[in-house]
């Protein structure tokens, strides 16, 4: 990003030509259409009339601004999942292709290795082909069990059986993965809300590629209107993507990101960090 | 709408409609760029005619396949088998794709071949197999971890002695910006050459239409790894537009050649570019 030069306070007229390249810097890294344009917005808003520290050119307190702008709104309190409940249950959510059936293995990785909680897994996309079979080779990897069954076609059916069988067998910890579903897809939608009531999951959450254009925020409300899901995961981040999706998602329906996804492998997992995600986004 | 003549705020208006569809900024403004000066020329333009103009701006960057705008999937005339190599980031729809493709060459009678060329992903091998044996078409596979260059090697041995139609070989999903396994997916193409001199005569870089400007490296890195000579945009019966690939195909010189539009055997288009840049107007938000 360029910055301003010169110094002394910040105006309408030499903030212009800056925020017109943030919005662009924005648009380029994926961010909304018109959130990028609220987003200067605000920021111009905030920049105009502040009076230049002595250390700090115009353009530089504007890049400070842009940035703490987005941090903040990307951040909030670091929050885990929620693993109260016996068993406590955690329902997977996304488009296809997305990383649901990758992270449910990371996530019960994580939590076997680092939370010493006995997970189990559970195999509920009964359309992919071989989508039972990904699960299974991920549990292996992991030395975590997977609950399936070839014979029942109804998720639903096939989510509740899960939970019982975690009950039954001391699992604390129930991991569903469901099939990649578009938004736009009724009846799939409706299935996972059924899933979601037969087995009152504390955490819900929405798994997002990383690389996900514009469309972000149509899909991340569509599904929040539908599942009112309880964080973000943002997979696929080991890749050269600015992100933007990550503030879109976010603006619209102020849910936290609560973890990242780095890699194919089961150690691939991570925290998501504000500042480091604001950093990506310009390019910084 | 509402209007009848083209001016800045019927511009504004298609700026957004354009960067929402995910065309990106730079491919936005070209555009926009290209109507004003035909508005300028021009003089009069009304809103009537700005679509018309506006399809022909964008056909104009989209790169024309070789078969013009084929109504079916039609397979190029080649001495042996033709080969299909298909690549792409993680999860963005090859293993679909060339199940989708393999069925609708079968259906034309063709004797199709495919290459279980994934030895990384958790049940990638199983994934296609399924696809195989839905469509009814042979499969060539090895064990999950073996040498993918091998597996397509006795792939393409297997098609000569079979003397198949077409061939398509599946590959792991890879991400761009890692340099290991982008030299193993040029090495899996140059071993092709030794059993079909001229193979893979297709690279098809499958991209997800959710994509949005990282789309543009993907092109870039894979391109550069395996010379991709063809694009296929999946997940397009989303809300999500794909717009992405206007940029690509223009500065790249690559055609579109497929659209993804479900999840079913039957749900693979062949590319339309005027209908393709309808549907960014067809819903706007
Ligand atoms: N590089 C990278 N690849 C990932 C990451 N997470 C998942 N993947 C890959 O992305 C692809 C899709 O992952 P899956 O876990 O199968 O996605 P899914 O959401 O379960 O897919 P569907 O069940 O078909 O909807 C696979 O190739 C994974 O290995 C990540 O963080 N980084
Ligand atoms: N809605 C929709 N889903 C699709 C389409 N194409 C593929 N999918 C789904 O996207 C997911 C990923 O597809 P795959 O074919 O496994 O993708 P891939 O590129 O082979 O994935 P990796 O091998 O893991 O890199 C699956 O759930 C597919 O059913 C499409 O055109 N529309
Ligand atoms: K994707
Ligand atoms: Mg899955
Ligand atoms: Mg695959």
């Amino acid at each position: 990003m360029h910055v301003l030069r010169g110094h002394g306070q910040i105006t309408e007229i030499n903030v212009a030509e800056t925020t017109k390249e943030i919005r662009r810097a924005l648009l380029d890294a994926d961010v909304n259409f018109k959130i990028a344009k609220e987003f200067t917005n605000t920021v111009k808003e905030k920049a105009i009339g502040q009076n230049v520290l002595t250390t700090l050119q115009p353009g530089q307190l504007l890049t400070k601004i842009v940035k703490d702008e987005l941090t903040q709104l990307m951040g909030g309190e670091a929050e885990g999942v929620d693993l109260q409940g016996s068993p406590a249950v955690i329902l997977m959510s996304g488009l296809q292709g997305s990383g649901k059936t990758t992270f449910s293995g990371k996530l019960a990785n994580f939590l076997k290795s680092k939370k010493t909680k006995n997970p189990l897994l559970v195999a509920c996309d009964v359309y992919r082909p071989a989508a039972i079979d990904q699960l299974h080779v991920v549990g292996d990897q992991i030395g975590v069990p997977v609950f399936s069954d070839k014979e029942v076609k109804d998720p639903v059916q096939l989510a509740k059986a899960g939970v019982a069988h975690a009950k039954q067998n001391g699992h604390n910890v129930v991991i569903i993965d469901t099939a990649g579903r578009l938004a736009v897809d009724e009846q799939m939608m409706t299935e996972i809300s059924n899933i979601r009531d037969a087995v009152s999951p504390g955490e819900i959450l929405f798994v997002v590629d990383a690389m996900t254009g514009q469309d972000a925020v149509n899909t991340a409300k569509a599904f929040n209107d539908v599942l009112d899901f309880d964080g973000v995961v943002l997979t696929k981040l080991d890749g050269d993507t600015r992100g933007g999706a990550a503030i879109s998602i976010k603006s619209v329906v102020d849910k936290p990101i609560k973890f990242i996804g780095t890699g194919e492998k089961m150690e691939a997992i991570d925290v998501f960090h504000p500042s480091r995600m604001a950093d990506r986004i310009l390019g910084m | 709408v509402g209007k009848s003549k083209v001016d800045d705020e019927v511009l504004d208006n298609l700026e957004e409609v354009l960067v929402t569809s995910d065309v990106g900024v730079e491919t936005t403004l070209k555009i926009i760029g290209r109507i004003e000066e035909r508005v300028a020329r021009d003089k009069y333009v009304g809103t009537d005619e700005l679509d018309r103009i506006l399809r022909e701006e964008i056909a104009g960057l989209l790169e024309e396949t070789h078969s013009g705008e084929a109504a079916e999937v039609s397979l190029p005339e080649v001495e042996g088998p033709y080969v299909v190599m298909v690549v792409g980031v993680n999860g963005v729809g090859k293993t679909t794709t060339i199940g989708k493709l393999a069925h609708q060459f079968n259906q034309q009678g063709k004797k199709v071949i495919l290459g279980a060329a994934d030895t990384f992903r958790a049940a990638a091998i199983e994934q296609l197999e399924i696809w195989a044996e839905r469509v009814g078409v042979p499969i060539v596979k090895q064990r999950m971890g073996s040498d993918p260059a091998s597996v397509a090697f006795d792939t393409l041995s297997s098609a000569v002695g079979q003397q198949a139609d077409i061939v398509l070989i599946d590959t792991a999903g890879r991400l761009h910006n890692k340099v290991n396994l982008m030299n193993e997916l040029t090495k899996v193409r140059r071993v092709m050459q030794k059993v079909i001199p001229g193979a893979p005569h297709e690279v098809l870089l499958v991209l997800d239409g959710s994509t949005g400007q990282n789309a543009f490296e993907q092109a870039r890195q894979f391109t550069r790894a395996t010379e991709v000579n063809s694009l296929a945009v999946t997940k397009l019966d989303g809300t999500a537009k794909g717009g992405v690939v206007i940029g690509i195909s223009d500065q790249f010189g690559i055609p579109v050649k497929y659209i993804g539009v479900g999840e079913g055997v039957e749900d693979l288009q062949v590319f339309n570019k005027y209908e393709f840049v309808d549907s960014f107007f067809k819903r706007q938000s």
